[in-house]
């Protein structure tokens, strides 16, 4: 059993928060895994992504192999295309569908979407659009987090929202709470788009 | 217990187990974390661990041998260029030797995700004559700040510890170690003699380091660091060191047939183990992330005995870090097809932060500039570098840590006048102090601008050593009162800075221009 999941973003949109959760959620279910992060130059507003290997057997690569990537959740639609070398054939992508446009020449969107939905099995998420409906718009990564729980398997939804519980114990109940929901929107949400599917 | 620690994190937490004294470090991806989780660690205030930042490599590695001489455990951590400006006292550290356990970490940085080379900090234990410390994971690197305050304590060498990126900044579950070490009182070094090195000195100490040295290679015969499996397919084995292991490991794991490995984390590396895998395959491939250090010493000079494959051959590519992928092309397994990156991402390169003080210092100093042309302003590494890049294009040169102000001098005695220079205010700490004293002392015709966001924030925004102090600095180095001037970046002074910069460019002499406004993100911080 193993999960090799890549997170993808720009500095600043937390990354590292999602990463941290799955993995605290992997932890307390007794698993291994090799969370590889970036920290540095590029958290100035630059491509950011972690890899997150997660498996009841020995990891040695903190970095996935081209290809057998099962998972990119991303919080940011371009930033999730730049990790297709890495995806696996039947693996999934879920992402936010709102740009974060901070360079000139930034692509329009719709070529962005199209690409997306090229690939056989996609969630895009407007994970903007629920966060500001929650009245928490700093938890759009929660909510492309809650949206990918679906598919995550090694590690189960009630773990995970015990793990944002610890992750945002230090910042109140109030946050605690806004991101339990933002969880839960986003899984909701993609729940509804694979039954729609179907 | 298992704790979820960055390999940073578990090195920082083995040395507190191991019952460390004092820990020093000026900031540097990819080893800030280090420092970082012991200023945060609650065990180490309980303990009374001294763990403060330093100015630069140099004072920290210094204060390090101080509290080693004083007979305790010291650790330095620093990112693989900081060690450049250490390697007076690293090398001069390896002759005098040490009382108390010295570790020096040392994370490189491979591809140079945030650094301006890739230099390969095994070549410096080398030419220290000093143990080296490679560790290929996680619980690796914890266990390994043990072994090496034991080494280090036996032949009283300080001890280089190398991390990469890759493996600094990745995250596993440590087991820690129950022992623990009580930190040790005060005991002076038995020789008085020790740390004097005089050249008659010196050229003793100098015997006996290389001794040790030799005996440290022999003891790596059985060092549990550098281990050997064995595998049925002998045609081709496998040497590979640090994390290349795993990159190795992951390719070949689930084979059946495997092919002999031998791992090293431990140097100097003894011949009878490589004479080992030599004597039992016919071919030999050596992974190491990093450059062809062992490669090259296997393959010698005249490169005519068995056939080797690695970097110098191009089997592996010639720079730039390792991966699963790179690995298994060089040991020809073929990798899973894969999907290139589609045409529509572009590049996204990291830039200032909307907001960021050094924006508006740029935007009136290209104005200030722009009656000169381009090609006068020599800056500096920190946030303030991204200045290099559109639309501000407003500097010529990055090239390490208070060249700024070093080139500016050699520029305008070359006859380029006016230079300037453009250097943050912990850089300028750093090393920007005695290269403004050189330009006092010439009445250098030069303008330097410290842009002062009070704090170092390329790496996180850690304290910067001198905030609030630097004008105090600057007068006191001999600038004239009257030309240390200071403005504040707003887009409302833009008019009004840009008067101030044109007349101390124009001036015949040194002067200096503090652009002082806090760093956005620590602002930010604050007002959670
Ligand atoms: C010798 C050396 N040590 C450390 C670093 C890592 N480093 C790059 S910039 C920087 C500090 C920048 O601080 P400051 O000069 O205040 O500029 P800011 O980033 O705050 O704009 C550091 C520590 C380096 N490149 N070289």
């Amino acid at each position: 059993m193993k999960k090799d999941i890549i997170l993808s973003g720009v500095g600043g949109q937390g990354i590292l928060t999602i990463t941290s959760v799955i993995g605290l959620a992997a932890m307390k279910s007794g698993l291994r895994l090799k969370q590889s992060e970036v920290h540095g130059m590029s958290q100035r507003g630059g491509d950011v992504q972690s890899h997150l290997r997660i498996s009841d057997g020995t990891i040695f690569s903190d970095l996935i192999p081209m290809g057998e990537c099962d998972i990119i959740i991303s919080v940011e639609p371009m930033e999730a295309l730049r990790y297709i070398p890495w995806l696996s054939k039947n693996g999934w992508v879920i992402t936010n569908a709102v740009p974060f446009e901070n360079i000139s020449g930034y692509p329009p969107i719709s070529d962005i979407i199209s690409e997306l939905e090229k690939i056989d099995n996609h969630i895009i998420i407007d994970a903007g659009e629920v966060a500001s409906r929650i009245n928490s718009p700093l938890s759009g990564n929660i909510v492309v987090l809650g949206a990918a729980s679906p598919y995550l398997e090694v590690v189960s939804s009630s773990s995970l929202e015990d793990a944002i519980r610890l992750f945002f114990s230090t910042k109140g109940e109030d946050i605690v709470e806004k991101n339990i929901l933002a969880f839960n929107e986003g899984k909701r949400i993609s729940e509804a788009i694979i039954r729609s599917k179907k | 217990m298992n704790k979820l620690l960055l390999c940073n994190e578990a090195v920082a937490q083995a040395a507190i187990d191991a019952g460390v004294s004092g820990m020093y470090a000026y900031p540097g991806t990819p080893s800030t974390e280090i420092m970082e989780y012991f200023i945060s660690s609650e065990e180490a205030a309980k303990k009374n661990i001294h763990r403060q930042w330093s100015s630069n490599e140099k004072t920290a590695v210094e204060a390090a041998i101080g509290m080693s001489y004083a007979g305790k455990r010291a650790m330095v951590a620093m990112k693989h260029v900081g060690l450049n400006v250490a390697a007076d006292a690293f090398m001069n550290v390896a002759v005098t030797g040490v009382n108390g356990g010295l570790i020096v970490v040392v994370a490189d940085d491979p591809s140079m995700h945030s650094s301006q080379n890739e230099q390969d900090s095994r070549f410096y234990a080398r030419f220290a004559n000093i143990p080296c410390y490679e560790p290929s994971n996680q619980q690796e690197a914890y266990d390994m700040v043990f072994d090496a305050f034991r080494l280090s304590e036996k032949y009283r060498l300080p001890v280089l510890m190398r991390l990469v990126t890759r493996l600094a900044h990745s995250r596993a579950p440590i087991k820690f170690k129950t022992d623990k070490n009580h930190q040790k009182n005060i005991t002076l070094p038995d020789d008085p003699m020790q740390y004097i090195l005089l050249p008659a000195n010196a050229r003793k100490r100098n015997k006996i380091l290389i001794e040790n040295y030799e005996m440290v290679r022999f003891d790596n015969r059985l060092s549990k660091f550098n281990s050997f499996e064995d595998g049925k397919e002998r045609r081709m084995g496998v040497i590979a060191t640090g994390v290349a292991y795993n990159y190795l490991k992951e390719n070949i794991s689930s084979s059946e047939n495997s092919c002999p490995i031998l791992k090293i984390s431990a140097y100097p590396f003894p011949k009878d183990i490589v004479l080992g895998i030599f004597s039992r395959c016919e071919e030999v491939i050596v992974l190491e992330d990093g450059y062809p250090f062992l490669e090259e010493s296997l393959r010698g000079l005249l490169d005519n005995g068995r056939k080797i494959y690695g970097r110098m051959d191009g089997t592996v590519p010639r720079d730039g870090e390792l991966n699963p992928n790179i690995v298994a092309r060089a040991l020809g397994i073929s990798s899973n097809n894969y999907t290139p990156v589609p045409s529509v991402v572009k590049p996204r390169p990291p830039q200032f932060c909307k907001g960021c003080s050094h924006i508006d210092m740029y935007l009136a100093l290209n104005e200030a500039m722009r009656q000169y042309g381009n090609g006068r302003v020599f800056a500096d590494i920190g946030c303030y570098t991204l200045g290099a890049l559109p639309p501000y294009k407003s500097i010529s040169s990055t090239v390490d840590m208070g060249a700024s102000i070093t080139m500016a001098i050699g520029a305008a005695d070359a006859g380029l006048v006016p230079s300037v220079a453009v250097i943050g205010d912990s850089t300028f700490t750093h090393s920007g102090m005695t290269g403004l004293l050189d330009a006092v002392i010439k009445k250098s015709p030069i303008t330097v601008i410290i842009s002062d966001n009070s704090t170092t924030a390329m790496t996180g925004g850690q304290k910067s050593q001198a905030t609030g102090m630097l004008d105090k600095i600057c007068l006191g180095l001999g600038v004239e009162p009257e030309h240390m001037r200071v403005i504040a970046p707003l887009p409302k002074h833009h008019e009004e800075n840009v008067g101030i910069l044109r007349e101390e460019i124009a001036y015949n002499g040194v002067s200096v221009i503090i652009s002082r406004r806090e760093c956005i993100q620590t602002a930010k911080r604050k007002r959670r």
